[in-house]
């Protein structure tokens, strides 16, 4: 295969990953780091710099037109980043003293584990209308949005903000170390602890995302894991993914999105159960030469 | 940052006119202020939407040019049936820039793949200067918690690329 049809390829493959990462709030690296691996027999090393990057094409291009559509908390999205931009910079510098295999097999497990947990809530979709977080109440991280689907004003309330602090660091942390699940435990944080409605939860994981994604971008960059030449179709093509992505999210159902999300989440935890089991692909996740 | 006195400024009955808007208040407001207040906010969605836009647009506008730069320079790219490989240019020992002094090395010899890398940095860039127009936005909203979060946001992402060296 010559570059140009590389190019093309890659391109036209993650517009696909551009439209699912923006619906579910994960970023297009769901989609970007198998692609790259199995089919274009990239190393990992590479392919988790093309995801950091098609994250935050995913990221940006989405947000821009969910936050006109007030689908994304941005108080709330603002607020927790605090946390997760911390734990994706302790990360990226955190010399692990678990081994990554163990990391994957663990995060494979909490990721199954949650898939369970957001599946079960499929039909408890009603959103609070009290809360007691004081910490939520001080920064009034509370919202509404119109809901297309539906076609009604939906308010929600957002409690347990302590708890979604804590598990936004490690979803920064975990990101930075092992380089994928940046929003995979972003979204249950925000749906299942803090109550948030799921396709906030997904619009505002997809704003927070590429936040993270850029705390950890410089030190991927320096290390040579930034490939040009993979980079730029990726970018392009999550791009426009996203802003189609954009469009259909306000029109799906809850449940829709919800269900999309625990089917995409499955996948994201088998692949970290795989490179768990098989330490032969785990190793190559953290770059050795910095 | 989580004890604050203040917190229980707002009532409940007062919250479906203030949704979404900022923190504490001691008094209800009137229609007007509340609008005045929906407008400001409308202002920092619109304004942190038009960033990411143009930054976006940005960056892949000028991966797109470097992209053609890098077929243009070389034709070997392009054939449809020719015996160049994609894997010479994605595989672990391939050269390409990957610091400033490379980057601009790059530019200056007038190569594709720095044009690439360039439109990257901005991509890059985009969400940090999200989090700069929310600092702005807030301090704008006369809304400090919120100001003090996004700044802190913003410290330790500029750290992060200061921390990374490159």
């Amino acid at each position: 295969m010559t570059p140009l049809l590389f190019v093309i390829s890659l391109a036209l493959i993650s517009i696909a990953g551009g439209v699912i990462g923006s619906l579910v709030g994960l970023g297009g690296g769901v989609v970007i780091v198998p692609t790259l691996t199995i089919i274009y027999g990239v190393t990992i090393r590479l392919a988790i710099g093309a995801s950091i990057i098609s994250v935050i094409a995913t990221s940006s291009g989405a947000a821009s037109a969910y936050v006109r559509e007030k689908m994304t908390n941005l108080r709330a999205g603002m607020f927790l980043e605090i946390a997760t931009t911390t734990g994706a910079v302790s990360g990226a510098y955190l010399t692990t003293l678990l081994p990554d295999r163990f990391l994957f097999l663990l995060f494979g497990l909490v990721l199954a584990y949650s898939a369970i947990a957001t599946y079960r809530k499929r039909h408890s979709a009603e959103p609070l209308t009290v809360s007691h977080d004081r910490i939520a109440n001080y920064f009034n991280l509370h919202g509404s949005y119109y809901d297309t689907a539906e076609k009604k004003e939906v308010s929600y309330k957002v409690v347990h903000s302590q708890l979604g602090l804590f598990l936004m660091y490690i979803a920064g942390l975990v990101s930075a170390l092992l380089g994928i699940g940046s929003g995979a435990l972003k979204v249950p944080a925000m749906d299942s602890a803090m109550h948030l409605p799921m396709k906030v939860s997904t619009a505002t994981s997809n704003f927070m995302i590429g936040v993270t994604a850029a705390a950890s971008a410089g030190v991927y960059f320096v290390r040579g894991q930034i490939d040009p030449v993979i980079a730029a179709p990726v970018a392009a093509g999550v791009l426009l993914g996203a802003l189609f992505g954009a469009k259909i999210l306000p029109r799906v159902t809850s449940k829709t999105v919800r269900i999309a999300f625990v089917v995409v989440l499955v996948v994201v935890s088998l692949e970290m159960l795989q490179r768990g089991a098989f330490p032969g692909s785990a190793h190559h996740a953290i770059p050795v030469n910095r | 940052m989580s004890e604050h006195p203040t917190s229980t400024g707002k009532g409940t009955g007062a919250d479906a006119a203030n949704l979404g808007t900022s923190g504490h208040r001691r008094r209800k407001l009137s229609p007007e202020e509340v609008a005045a207040m929906e407008e400001k906010i409308r202002k920092v969605e619109v304004a942190i939407s038009l960033v990411l836009r143009i930054g976006v647009t940005l960056s892949v506008l000028v991966i797109a040019v470097g992209l053609g730069m890098m077929f243009a320079h070389h034709a070997e790219y392009t054939s449809i049936n020719g015996h160049f490989s994609y894997k010479s240019l994605t595989s672990p020992s391939t050269p390409f820039p990957h610091s400033l002094r490379g980057l601009v090395y790059s530019l200056e010899h007038g190569d594709g793949r720095g044009v690439v890398v360039l439109g990257i940095f901005l991509l890059i860039l985009t969400p940090v200067l999200r989090v700069a127009v929310g600092v702005v936005s807030f301090m704008y909203e006369k809304d400090l918690p919120m100001t003090l979060v996004t700044l802190f946001v913003l410290v330790v992402l500029v750290g992060s690329f200061f921390l990374a060296g490159a």
